[in-house]
């Protein structure tokens, strides 16, 4: 699948968001995160929004977007459209909370914008799950990759916040935890889908099976089309075991290094190396959402390739 | 609503039954569909860079050929692929707004251009391929069964057929509801063993294809190891003649 650049950075960008504001709706009513919280928000607000102007770049018709919100019966992008729309009102009222220091208000407002954080996140998730024609995105970790990535995005930008804050181990323990069972994760989905069978074949594809192996003869087009673009965007496999590493280094395994580290240091240093893991964090994530799109095969393709 | 009709029995189901036994694979069907749906609801169709290298553009049929089998089993077969208008189509329940739809009076699947906002959502839930994004327009689109042909009386009856079906040489295609089950496709895929296309995603699709027909016993027999005794005198005396 083509990985769509506006696609990738909506899902990164949103999903650190989305993760943040679930954290700190969860902590900061609870007085795990020094400081007013502000800015925590503020940030969490800012990624979210231009995660979701970045999403609407990708549409033919970019003014009809909010059309979008209307079939929330049956399509998962609509779900996700009027979650991420109603999250931003106990978002909203959650800063007004921190803004006057109304303890409960911020408790309830925290609680349920975390729980609209989780709720959008999962329909980001689902609508690629529930793709069938597309393997890899067809399967059980796909939506539980979506949750684990996001939750450990936030955590790294709510530890740097809050270390810069002066304080506040918890992010940044939650760091060291989200990111190894983010990775553990990553690891149990790459092996799942190098080793799962093609849902379909040409066989099943053409009807032909019946004759013997079937392939392709003659291509309905010399040229390229809308599918070729869209469908058969193909990754080298060194090239995708390469990235592979990069996202596993960069994206987990040395913010979680470097989160430890500030657990041990704490003061500035612990907010430098906060601030390095979270950069890191998001590049690698760039890297991981990119090879998402790139890896996965659609079933159109096997009419064209065999 | 991009919520499914109930499905009603004895429900009309529109589709196509492809006989890719006599498909020629000429792509008349590919053509004459282009040029009815470049003017009628579907249109304008695009085609970018039409008279220079990189000439593409949106076709809502696409005919592909295969070769199946090896040696004198093998085959060649031509495979013309359009939208399957199925009974589950996932390209209409994850449409976010409402634009793609399949009608409850004879299950044709469609995209209202009016309000499609071309995510693109359903040409990725599409496993055949059906749907191509107009990017002049913005909005996807994809074959209507010409649903501006087959009820238009301004046009005499005879013709109230789809343009692919109309164009077809050799009448490999034919249009009918398959939802009654003594209507002439009906008939036609119960008699030939018509196939689905990867039933196995269970979308149910509607149109039907028809295996080629078993030609083993026309391939090329190998050579006789030795020449048949020649009956007929002249050519006995020919064959004598030429041998020497």
């Amino acid at each position: 699948m083509n990985p769509a650049g506006s696609i990738v950075l909506f899902t990164t960008a949103s999903g650190a968001g989305y993760g943040l504001l679930f954290w700190l709706g969860l902590l900061r009513p609870l007085g795990l995160v020094p400081g007013q919280g502000l800015v925590a928000l503020a940030l969490a607000l800012l990624l979210i929004t231009i995660g979701l102007l970045s999403s609407t770049l990708h549409l033919g018709n970019p003014r009809r977007a909010w059309r979008a919100i209307s079939q929330w019966r049956s399509s998962w992008l609509s779900r996700e459209g009027v979650a991420a729309i109603l999250t931003y009102i106990p978002a909203l009222l959650l800063g007004l909370a921190l803004w006057v220091d109304a303890p409960v208000l911020a408790l309830a407002a925290g609680l349920l914008a975390a729980a609209g954080a989780v709720a959008t996140v999962y329909c980001t998730g689902m609508i690629y799950a529930s793709l069938k024609p597309i393997r890899q995105w067809h399967h059980p970790l796909v939506v539980p990759g979506y949750l684990a990535l996001s939750a450990f995005s936030g955590a790294v930008l709510l530890a740097m916040l809050a270390a810069f804050a002066g304080g506040g181990a918890v992010p940044a323990l939650l760091a060291c935890l989200t990111g190894a069972g983010a990775l553990l994760l990553k690891r149990a989905y790459w092996q799942a889908i190098d080793t799962a069978p093609p849902l379909a074949t040409i066989e099943s594809a053409t009807t032909l099976g019946f004759i013997g192996k079937t392939r392709p003869l003659e291509p309905p087009h010399t040229e390229q089309n809308y599918l070729l673009r869209e469908m058969g965007f193909c990754i080298a496999r060194k090239h995708a075991a390469k990235l592979r590493l990069i996202a596993q280094g960069a994206g987990f395994a040395l913010p979680v290094l470097l989160a430890l580290l500030a657990l041990l240091l704490g003061g500035l240093p612990a907010a430098l190396a906060l601030s390095l893991g979270a950069v890191l964090a998001l590049g690698g994530l760039l890297i991981e959402r990119w090879l998402m799109f790139a890896e996965a095969t659609h079933t159109v393709m096997l009419y064209y390739r065999g | 609503m991009t919520c499914l009709p109930q499905p009603m029995p004895g429900a009309k189901k529109l589709g196509l039954v492809i006989d890719l036994d006599t498909c020629v694979g000429c792509q008349a069907c590919a053509t004459n569909c282009k040029e009815w749906n470049a003017s009628g609801q579907s249109g304008p169709l695009p085609d970018l860079h039409p008279y220079s290298a990189g000439a593409e553009g949106v076709w809502f049929n696409r005919v592909h050929s295969y070769e199946a089998g090896e040696g004198a089993a093998g085959r060649t077969v031509h495979f013309p692929r359009s939208c399957l208008h199925c009974e589950t189509p996932a390209c209409v329940t994850v449409c976010p707004t409402g634009a793609s739809y399949k009608r409850a009076e004879d299950g044709i699947v469609l995209v209202d251009h009016a309000i499609c906002i071309g995510c693109g959502l359903c040409a990725w839930a599409c496993p055949y391929g059906a749907r191509e994004m107009d990017e002049d327009a913005g909005v996807m689109k994809k074959c209507t069964l010409c649903v501006d042909r087959i009820y238009n009386e301004t046009i005499p009856e005879a013709q109230r057929q789809p343009a692919c079906v109309l164009a077809c040489p050799t009448k490999a295609r034919h249009f009918g509801d398959l939802g009654d089950p003594e209507s002439p496709v009906s008939q036609l895929v119960r008699e030939r063993g018509g196939q689905a296309l990867m039933p196995e995603l269970g979308y149910q699709p509607v149109n039907s294809y028809l295996p080629p027909r078993n030609r083993s016993s026309l391939a090329a027999q190998p050579e006789a190891a030795a020449p048949e005794a020649i009956g007929n005198p002249l050519l006995r005396w020919m064959d004598r003649v030429l041998s020497r």
